[in-house]
């Protein structure tokens, strides 16, 4: 009986380590990706957030649009001039697979707009946007840096607002439109072979 | 019949051995002294509240140990961010002002591995600075000395907390030394690409509220421009 206990612990412990090795802990939900190519090489993907429901934060000075109730927003004279929001972001499809942080601020050397996107699935965008709009009311920004599955692109992003006008009641007022133009950087001989080589 | 006892107590005892040895293998864990502890380079340091109850907000899929804050802020329930956490607080300097504000998301990791002791999260933070730029944090941080120096002691103690003094560096990656990677954005830390690490400080933690009290802490390696002229931790002491 000594025996099957000891066969027991042997086997038990291998069935942990085993479980372990082959279960994977976290699994995250993926959503299929919506991707174009676009005509010019690249790809190209649209993200929207449908105001005001995607909305999780929104602080700016003086705290009159503070959402959610409740959020104390910070009034220290260093940030009397920076302004910031947290969305939910969804795809082509209208689901959510994102969050994203929009933050504004009014500088003497140019207005700062920057845009966090983290799609827990695939990884992440940083990306500058133009201060100044395009005459047709869209702002562009520059993909400045990519986490994972962003991090080998460079490229564009688009922004703008398209207002509701289904005039259906439970319809959100607009959304924010983010249209992502992104091509892949070529790398160098030497890191390729390196890749192959992995 | 006293032999299948004996095999399934055998294999309780085996899975919990096995469990136990893995928790507390001392070759697992981060490394205690920071890669940028000795850079030559001048170093920010960034700190912000651990504690989520002194954030701007915090939210996550409700479900989890430590609530959202606000109490009615908008959860992550969707399918594909509900294992990620939205977190805004002030972040302050080293003379404790307040130097701007930082954004925090974080999503547990595929890249998990109990087996080789890594709790895995993949997280980036925007950090804006006013009158300095912005920037953008990029780092996998690893939870393993974390659960198993504070949160399985918390659960075996009777009072399901943990008092103590804990430090620790959360990042170790995606830099080779275990650093985060950090872009600036604008301001002047336009078109530089710099290191971070990422650490925490706990003195207090309960299996239903989280950390109840410590501090975050963040440290970039500035480049070596002179047009980035900030209050380093050296200067400040």
């Amino acid at each position: 009986m000594l025996k099957t206990f000891l066969v027991g612990i042997l086997l038990g412990a291998a069935a942990v380590a085993g479980a372990l090795y082959s279960i994977p802990v976290v699994d995250q939900y993926r959503e299929v990706s919506i991707i174009s190519v676009a005509p010019n090489g690249g790809n190209t993907e649209s993200l929207h957030i449908n105001m005001p429901m995607d909305r999780i934060m929104a602080g700016a000075p003086g705290g009159s649009a503070a959402w959610p109730v409740g959020m104390k927003w910070p009034d220290d004279p260093i940030l009397a001039n920076v302004s910031s929001e947290i969305f939910k972001i969804r795809n082509a499809r209208d689901a959510v697979i994102g969050v994203a942080v929009r933050t504004v601020a009014r500088e003497e050397g140019g207005d700062v707009i920057d845009w966090v996107i983290h799609l827990p699935a695939r990884g992440s965008l940083f990306i500058n946007m133009d201060p100044q709009p395009q005459d047709s009311g869209e702002r562009i920004g520059r993909l400045q840096s990519g986490a994972r599955e962003f991090e080998p692109l460079t490229g564009f992003v688009e922004e703008r607002w398209v207002s509701d006008t289904s005039g259906e009641e439970d319809a959100p007022a607009g959304r924010i439109e983010l249209v992502t133009r992104l091509i892949g950087t070529l790398l160098p001989e030497n890191e390729r072979t390196e890749e192959v080589a992995e | 019949m006293k032999y299948i006892l004996a095999l399934l107590l055998g294999l309780a005892t085996g899975g919990a051995l096995f469990a136990v040895g893995l928790a507390y293998n001392p070759f697992f864990g981060n490394a205690d002294l920071s890669p940028l502890a000795v850079t030559d380079s001048q170093t920010v340091m960034l700190g912000y509240p651990a504690v989520t109850t002194e954030s701007i907000v915090f939210t996550n899929d409700g479900e989890s140990r430590v609530q959202p804050h606000p109490e009615k802020v908008l959860q992550l329930w969707e399918a594909p961010i509900r294992q990620t956490s939205v977190m805004a607080v002030v972040l302050w300097d080293g003379r404790n002002q307040t130097a701007g504000l930082g954004f925090k998301f974080a999503s547990t990791s595929e890249s998990t591995r109990l087996l080789d002791g890594r709790a895995i999260v993949d997280s980036v933070w925007y950090v804006y600075l006013p009158g300095r730029g912005s920037l953008f944090i990029e780092q996998s941080e690893n939870y393993w000395d974390f659960l198993r120096d504070i949160v399985l002691p918390a659960y075996r103690s009777s009072a399901d907390a943990w008092r103590g003094q804990w430090h620790g560096n959360m990042t170790v990656g995606p830099g080779a030394l275990g650093t985060a990677k950090v872009t600036g954005g604008a301001g002047d830390f336009l078109g530089h690409t710099m290191l971070g690490v990422e650490s925490q400080s706990v003195r207090a933690w309960h299996v239903d509220r989280g950390v109840i009290a410590g501090e975050g802490q963040l440290v970039i390696e500035l480049p070596t421009n002179p047009s980035i002229e900030f209050a380093t931790e050296a200067e400040e002491l």
